[in-house]
């Protein structure tokens, strides 16, 4: 299949690609972008590791296809923490509240947390449980991670950062 | 000294990893791309059982961007995790025994290549009849048979016995016997195998990168199958996606990267596929058993029958270890004066069953809690009463020689109750709503290494300088329950540094020193033991070199929050790393090394005719307990089954790190509460699976999440290091039968087949119903 060159926008970055009309965008990030943040746990759409935002949406990325994502704002997790390498207050909140253990459904995790408190700031429990609802951890039980998520919605209301 | 003044050890810390992993920033195997490197992929068998008749990969050779393809023959030799059952191969030879094994493995220059290169090689087979069931297995073993050396289709059977069980039942005044059987599940975590090779013709070097739980043993069957010896090979464990059991022995993936990598003379990674990570499994085993309890007429245990078939798959895997395990474990948490345990382990047309969290305590826990809930029934007292009348104190030792040096599983089971107000609730909720009890144990710090050696099982060893500060090696492997940082925190509390202080090498086999591996709950405990002794010896350096600095003795000094000081002279007191300074700047760097080796004799001593019969396993330096109340509501039209509330209390001796420890406790909730309503892996009648992706094999999600009130007990044993016990599988236990006890307490039926699904609550609500108009 003949490869064509494409534009994508990952964390305020545009990164030129070649890629086949059937190239998964996990794929491209991972291999052809080279962020390896972004994890592929199933491959079929099930386990939500794979997860990125792309205009601010939650997407899975392994049933994406990348040249469909031309156009749009992708972040990945390595666009979440500021420029200097300070932690998202997200990020610091799984870090703080035992979140994380293999790390594996963290980065996805993450970005739907992020996603979800960007249109829901303030969200209970129950809401948080179904937001989180597509993300698979086999780790932590999810307690600790709507605890985290909970706590960072504490931390930006608050407003201390943004 | 007040042993519980620690400063390091008891702190819920952030895990040290933490941050690395929140920003994507850490390193699993996957993630790795190497100069010249080349993509693994195998070819799977489509049949169940089969002789292979012929392989033919000229054309996928002949395919450009192929770069080499092998098979079976070219690495023949069995490996398995216990070397006196080994049968397996890196890919078949002559026959396949599930569907999925591999048969061929190509290496391409990308995965494209290789996964087109697959539909190339072409495989000529000779089905056989597919044996799926233990049973059928058995009995049809003259006219099938799945392995030469196993003529009856059964990798091992025991008889243990203990006591006199049947001259106990004879004079039991309950008794109860029932027959539970267990489901077909997987651990299902999250990242799927990988292997990363990369083998220099030069040096005649491997280096294997692989997302496993145990390098050593990992180390040890790469030296077999390839023929390698182990100062050749070097293990290098990344980050790991989570094991669970499942990456608690080799997989195909590390052997066909090796063998590809050495023949390419390229680095080759294979990564497997979700489905590729059910077809080779390793799962929790089903489990057909029958039960027997008798009590005497105050409620004691007098006597426990145990007949357990267990359905191996087709390999053996860690079969025979989790076969005596099961046997094992029916001798506690509650005091069993006579005992007898009938296993076997069957092979079966299926994939493999091997190591889960909690192994081989999980089933048995589940019939014998479940049992003991209904036997309250029959005698007319509480669960809570007999569970308490009959649980085990410290410094009990079993008739199989299992010897509790602490216990405070009394305190888990009063704790639990009083938390959940338990006794106001068992008996009296409406219908459909039900509350359930059960306790559990596990074992911590094991006491075999599986080839029978004497060697220690861990070595730690500490390194000390100006330029490094602290550095503790150890080739243990972080799987994401957080040794690394319970490590640092323990080394930290020895030497009186901050845990933030010490640089953790781990998951190498060459820059660590030797360590079995994570499973089995063995970790805490054992570098707790070998870190103790390797900083004694800093200690010891330190504290002369500090009383010379201070003008006082070495005997009177202590060392904490990175100063020494005198315990007779407040003020001489000085900063540690003045003294390390002054160490390094004289001697150079110091170092201490100290290994742990778990009690061998432990209750047993032949001259004294105090012996274990059939095998020793389930002994080990120590157990965690844990108890559980589930709420459950089942919706009695749809049958579906919620759990509302799990009260737990888990004696884990010293918490090294609390956050930590409720990690694993509700981790362990969550996983097992899986097992119990929803997980099952389903197979055709040809041995093909029908669900072997996430989207078709359930597991739970954040909206299965209960409230959860764990209690961590105070604890301390004091013949640990630290006092410290596992805490990571002895939680597991309980959650099993505490749900069905619930149930049955919502809706009157108790259920002896996993899962609990609203198919099978509805038909037995159905049952219930006509039986009630009869």
């Amino acid at each position: 299949m003949k490869k064509q060159l494409i534009q994508l926008e990952i964390n305020n970055r545009v990164y030129e690609v070649p890629v086949n009309p059937r190239d998964l965008l996990v794929d491209v990030i991972r291999k052809k972008v080279g962020l390896t943040g972004t994890k592929k746990g199933c491959g079929q759409g099930d386990c939500g590791a794979c997860t990125v935002l792309i205009d601010g949406a939650p997407v899975l990325s392994c049933i994406t296809l990348a040249i469909a994502c031309q156009g749009k704002k992708i972040t990945t997790i390595e666009g979440l923490a500021d420029d200097r390498g300070n932690l998202h207050p997200i990020q610091q909140a799984f870090v703080d509240h035992g979140a994380v253990q293999c790390g594996f459904c963290t980065p996805g995790m993450i970005l739907t947390a992020k996603a979800l408190l960007d249109r829901n700031p303030q969200p209970g429990e129950a809401e948080i449980k179904r937001g989180i609802a597509g993300n698979i951890c086999r780790c932590t039980g999810y307690k600790k991670i709507v605890e985290a998520i909970s706590a960072a919605a504490a931390t930006i209301s608050k407003g201390v950062v943004k | 000294m007040n042993s519980r003044n620690f400063s390091q050890v008891g702190r819920s810390v952030p895990r040290i990893d933490g941050p690395a992993k929140v920003k994507g920033e850490a390193i699993y195997t996957d993630d790795m791309v190497l100069p010249r490197m080349a993509y693994g992929k195998i070819k799977r068998s489509p049949y169940a059982h089969a002789l292979i008749k012929k392989i033919d990969y000229s054309k996928a050779l002949a395919l450009p961007g192929v770069l080499a393809v092998i098979t079976g023959e070219e690495a023949p030799n069995k490996w398995g995790i216990v070397p006196q059952t080994a049968n397996e191969v890196a890919l078949a030879v002559h026959k396949v025994r599930f569907h999925g094994e591999g048969v061929a493995a190509v290496a391409a220059i990308d995965e494209e290549t290789a996964e087109a290169a697959l539909n190339l090689i072409e495989v000529e087979y000779e089905p056989l009849p597919v044996l799926l069931d233990p049973f059928a297995s058995m009995k049809r073993a003259k006219e099938v048979r799945i392995h030469e050396e196993a003529p009856d289709n059964i990798l091992h059977q025991a008889e243990q016995l203990f006591g006199d069980p049947d001259k106990a039942f004879a004079g039991c005044a309950y008794i109860l016997e029932k027959e539970f059987h267990t489901s077909y599940v997987n651990h299902a975590f999250l990242e799927p195998h990988t292997s990363l090779a990369s083998y220099d013709p030069q040096s005649g070097q491997l280096q294997l990168w692989s997302s496993t739980q145990v390098p050593h043993y990992l180390h040890r069957q790469l030296s077999i199958v390839l023929e390698m010896p182990m100062n050749r090979i070097r293990v290098t464990v990344p980050a790991v996606g989570g094991g669970f059991g499942g990456k608690g022995e080799a997989s195909s993936a590390d052997f066909c990267a090796a063998l590809l990598s050495r023949k390419t003379g390229r680095p080759v990674r294979v990564t497997y596929e979700r489905s590729e990570v059910f077809a080779t499994n390793k799962g929790r085993h089903p489990c057909h058993m029958k039960m027997k309890i008798g009590l005497d007429k105050d409620g004691y245990i007098q006597a426990v029958d145990f007949d357990n078939t267990l359905d191996g798959g087709a390999y053996a895997g860690w079969g025979i270890v989790v076969m005596f395990y099961t046997a094992s474990m029916i001798h506690l948490p509650y005091r069993v004066p006579n005992a007898r345990a009938r296993v076997r382990r069957v092979y079966t047309n299926k994939p493999t069953c091997g190591a889960m969290r909690g192994l081989g305590g999980v089933q048995p826990r589940y019939a014998m809690e479940c049992m003991l809930d209904e036997l309250a029934e029959m005698i007319g007292v509480s669960p809570y009463e007999l569970k308490m009348k009959n649980a085990v104190e410290s410094g009990y030792r079993s008739v199989s020689n299992l010897h509790v040096p602490h216990t405070e599983f009394k305190k888990c089971l009063q704790t639990v109750v009083d938390k959940s107000g338990y006794l106001e609730k068992h008996g009296k909720l409406p219908f459909g709503k039900g509350i359930g009890l059960a306790g559990g144990y596990y074992i911590s710090g094991t006491a075999y290494t599986l080839y029978l050696s004497y060697k220690p099982h861990t070595t730690v060893l500490i390194r000390l300088d100006t330029e490094g500060g602290v550095t503790l090696h150890c080739a243990a492997a972080d799987i994401g329950q957080g040794c690394n940082t319970v490590m640092a925190q323990m080394a930290a509390e020895a030497l009186g540094v901050r845990y933030e202080d010490v640089h953790v090498v781990s998951g190498d086999t060459e820059l660590g020193t030797f360590d079995l591996g994570s499973f089995a709950s063995r970790l805490t405990y054992a570098s707790g033991a070998a870190i103790k002794e390797a900083a004694k010896q800093i200690n010891d350096k330190l504290f002369e070199v500090a009383a010379g600095m201070l003008g006082c003795r070495a005997d009177q000094l202590e060392v904490k929050n990175c100063r020494f000081y005198s315990t007779f002279e407040p003020d001489k007191t000085i900063p540690w790393e003045k003294v390390v300074d002054v160490y390094t700047n004289t001697v150079g760097t110091l170092t201490g090394i100290g290994h742990f080796s778990p009690p061998r004799l432990k209750g047993i001593d032949l001259s004294r005719g105090a012996r274990v019969q059939g095998a020793n396993i389930g002994h080990s330096p120590t157990f965690g307990f844990s108890a559980q109340v589930i709420e459950v509501d089942v919706d009695v039209e749809t049958g579906k089954v919620r759990v509302v509330k799990v009260t737990e209390a888990g004696d884990c001796g010293q918490a090294v790190n609390p956050m930590s420890v409720e990690g694993q406790v509700e981790g362990s909730i969550m996983f097992t509460l899986g097992q119990a309503l929803y997980e099952e892996m389903k197979m055709d009648a040809d041995g093909r699976m029908l669900n072997p992706s996430l989207h078709d094999y359930k597991v739970p999600t954040a909206m299965e999440l209960p409230e959860i009130d764990s209690t961590i007990v105070e604890s301390y044993d004091p013949t640990a290091p630290f006092g410290v016990k596992e805490s990571g599988e002895g939680p597991v236990q309980p959650t099993i039968p505490a749900i069905a006890n619930a149930v049955y307490d919502a809706i009157g039926v108790r259920f002896t087949e996993l899962p609990i699904t609203p198919e099978k609550v509805l038909k037995a609500l159905k049952e219930k119903k006509e039986k009630e108009k009869q």
